[in-house]
């Protein structure tokens, strides 16, 4: 009979408790879609840095990453794959590559790339590559001259498959190595900077032209199940002598996206306080209102027994009743519109060069992390509940008597 | 027995400037089965005695004893759980709690004393047909006239067997025939089932209708008669 009492009573005004009603909704509704669209924002650069040639783990010859050169390549690439054999699990997905600064030219045009040498069956499982050829095709175990080029290249090249391009980067001996190759697909990625700046060549086609013999410049691993596993790392670690090699995590290799997913939660917790603020005021001063409409009643209820503490639970529950209400509507409107963006996503090809800049992809399709969903739910409960006891303690302190006075 | 005792009690209230003595060294003593009224003009102090008397409000001196509880050595918390167990009160204006019907409202003093739902529901009826109300145990006071309403506000004051009841100007907001219904139905409350009634009342009719007449005017009693 209580809930009944408090469910009828918040019911007695019909438009002050649309209008609590309302603002509870837009706020829960704000803050789990915001949250889904800043989540994805973050798995999106996630799932799209790890697949962009960085895969969960990579192991490089110590130097490399500050100095992507030649002469720092793994030069017995079988020692390494004789311990990943031992250190990975049979499912976990890797990957040998040759990557090396080069500039490409044709006719018209030259500009610096970066040299992917590949073999495309094991690449193709571990990143973007294996998906992306939108023209032509994807290389085969017999392209010893083919190359991959990205959208933007072809255009910026003004060429298109079938065309040469060439090659040049310093070989092993210091001296400039070239080689022509021939378009045979356009890849299209998520990023436009990506597609300017990789072509993909066989790995063998790379090594020869580069006098690498059987040298790899880094090797890039997939975990199964999860992206990070520290015991797999550490195996890793142990197995590889530190003076000769790296290994480092996507988190390492990725510091802007591990910055971002580090400053998210901050960034949630700003716009939750931001939002709850406009939200908490509206629920504090209609609550405050229903409180002094009713003051007489507090006082019946007073004079026929009622404790305060019972009159602040009366109130109290009603604010709950309507924190609840408003929370499962808002979380409903808010699951549509995710659902609904979740096919199409957001598109911010219009904004391409802003998103990318900031590392985003073109697309932002929301993620729910049922982390963000409670906490967003929570927050609207407990600081709801707070500011409703203002009003709710003042109905209980009043006297039996001042309060049946009130007109 | 004496169901409420007075002693010297007195109370004063501001009004802006000005300081009003409400009761002054007022005593009284009310014995169990009494029909009483407390009458006099305006202001004489009816309303402040019938607050004092139900714990609704603090005297500034002297003693209130009810069924043996003096009020002065009791808490908040404790005067509450007297007054939902040994004080009905019935007001001028009913007082019905508008969302609920008027089973609900005779039921929900039961449900603030922990009774079950079922006897409550039982009670609720069984009063609300006494009171003449059978027919209305699901309207809501909105649905009911004035009379049915402090009818209903009769019936939950003495659902829980309280030790007195006590009906600030019960029939200030009534008829005559209307009041005079809601009298006979109080006077009969109180022959069969000897609850205590204590009025306050500036209406002949109810001055009429009372076995016993206390006279307060500017705070201070001024006669006490019981009617032969």
């Amino acid at each position: 009979m209580y809930l009944q009492l408090a469910w009828r009573n918040i019911w007695r005004n019909t438009r002050r408790t649309a209008i609590i009603l309302t603002a509870v909704v837009i706020g829960v509704w704000s803050m789990v879609l915001l949250g889904a669209l800043m989540r994805g924002i973050a798995v999106g650069m996630i799932k799209n840095g790890i697949s962009t040639l960085t895969g969960h783990i990579q192991i490089h010859r110590k130097g490399y990453r500050d100095d992507p050169a030649i002469e720092n390549r793994i030069s017995d690439p079988t020692a390494v794959e004789n311990a990943l054999k031992e250190a990975l699990p049979q499912d976990a997905l890797w990957t040998a590559r040759v990557r090396v600064n080069a500039v490409a030219s044709n006719a018209r045009h030259a500009s610096g790339i970066t040299l992917v040498g590949i073999d495309p069956s094991s690449e193709a499982k571990i990143s973007f590559i294996g998906t992306a050829v939108s023209q032509g095709r994807y290389l085969n175990p017999d392209d010893r001259n083919g190359i991959l080029i990205g959208e933007a290249l072809m255009k910026k090249f003004d060429t298109r498959p079938g065309r040469k391009l060439i090659l040049m980067s310093q070989d092993t001996h210091g001296e400039i190595a070239s080689r022509a190759f021939r378009i045979v697909g356009i890849f299209k990625a998520e990023m436009e900077t990506t597609e300017k700046q990789f072509v993909f060549v066989m790995r063998r086609a790379s090594q020869k032209m580069l006098g690498l013999g059987e040298a790899i410049s880094e090797i890039s691993i997939l975990l199964p199940e999860k992206p990070e596993n520290p015991e797999i790392y550490h195996r890793l670690k142990t197995a590889l002598p530190s003076a000769e090699f790296e290994v480092n995590t996507w988190r390492q290799l990725l510091p802007f996206q591990t910055a971002y997913l580090k400053i998210l939660d901050g960034f949630m917790w700003i716009w939750y306080l931001v939002v709850f603020v406009a939200m908490g005021f509206g629920i504090v001063n209609t609550t405050l209102m229903a409180v002094y409409e009713r003051m007489r009643e507090f006082g019946l209820l007073k004079a026929l027994g009622m404790k305060p503490w019972w009159i602040l639970r009366e109130v109290l529950t009603e604010s709950l009743l309507l924190l609840v209400t408003g929370m499962i509507l808002g979380n409903i409107l808010a699951f549509i519109c995710i659902f609904a963006l979740a096919g199409s996503g957001i598109d911010l090809s219009a904004l391409a060069a802003g998103a990318e800049y900031a590392g985003m992809t073109r697309v932002i399709y929301p993620a729910i992390a049922l982390k963000d969903i409670l906490m967003s739910n929570l927050v609207v409960l407990f600081l709801g509940i707070l500011v409703s006891a203002y009003p709710a303690v003042k109905a209980a302190r009043f006297t039996p008597v001042e309060a049946l006075a009130h007109t | 027995m004496k169901i409420v005792e007075c002693i010297d009690v007195k109370k004063s209230y501001r009004q802006g400037e000005i300081e009003v003595q409400a009761l002054r060294d007022v005593s009284l003593a009310i014995e169990k089965g009494e029909f009483t009224a407390v009458a006099g003009p305006s202001g004489s102090g009816k309303t402040t005695l019938l607050n004092l008397v139900g714990g609704l409000d603090a005297a500034d001196a002297g003693c209130i004893v009810v069924d043996g509880n003096a009020f002065d050595q009791m808490s908040q918390s404790r005067l509450a759980n007297l007054r939902l167990h040994k004080i009905g009160f019935v007001f001028q204006a009913y007082n019905l709690i508008p969302v609920l019907s008027a089973a609900e409202n005779v039921e929900f003093v039961m449900l603030l004393q922990g009774v079950n739902s079922r006897e409550r529901q039982q009670r609720a009826k069984e009063i609300l047909d006494d009171v003449g109300l059978a027919d209305k145990y699901n309207r809501r006071p909105a649905e009911l006239s004035g009379g049915q309403q402090q009818r209903v506000a009769v019936a939950r004051a003495i659902v829980s067997n309280p030790s007195i009841v006590l009906a600030d100007e019960p029939t200030a907001n009534l008829d005559s025939e209307t009041g005079n219904g809601l009298l006979d139905m109080m006077k009969k409350m109180n022959a069969e089932k000897k609850v205590t009634f204590i009025f306050s009342t500036h209406d002949k009719m109810v001055m009429d209708c009372a076995r016993r007449l206390v006279l307060l005017r500017d705070g201070r009693l001024v006669d006490d008669r019981v009617k032969g």
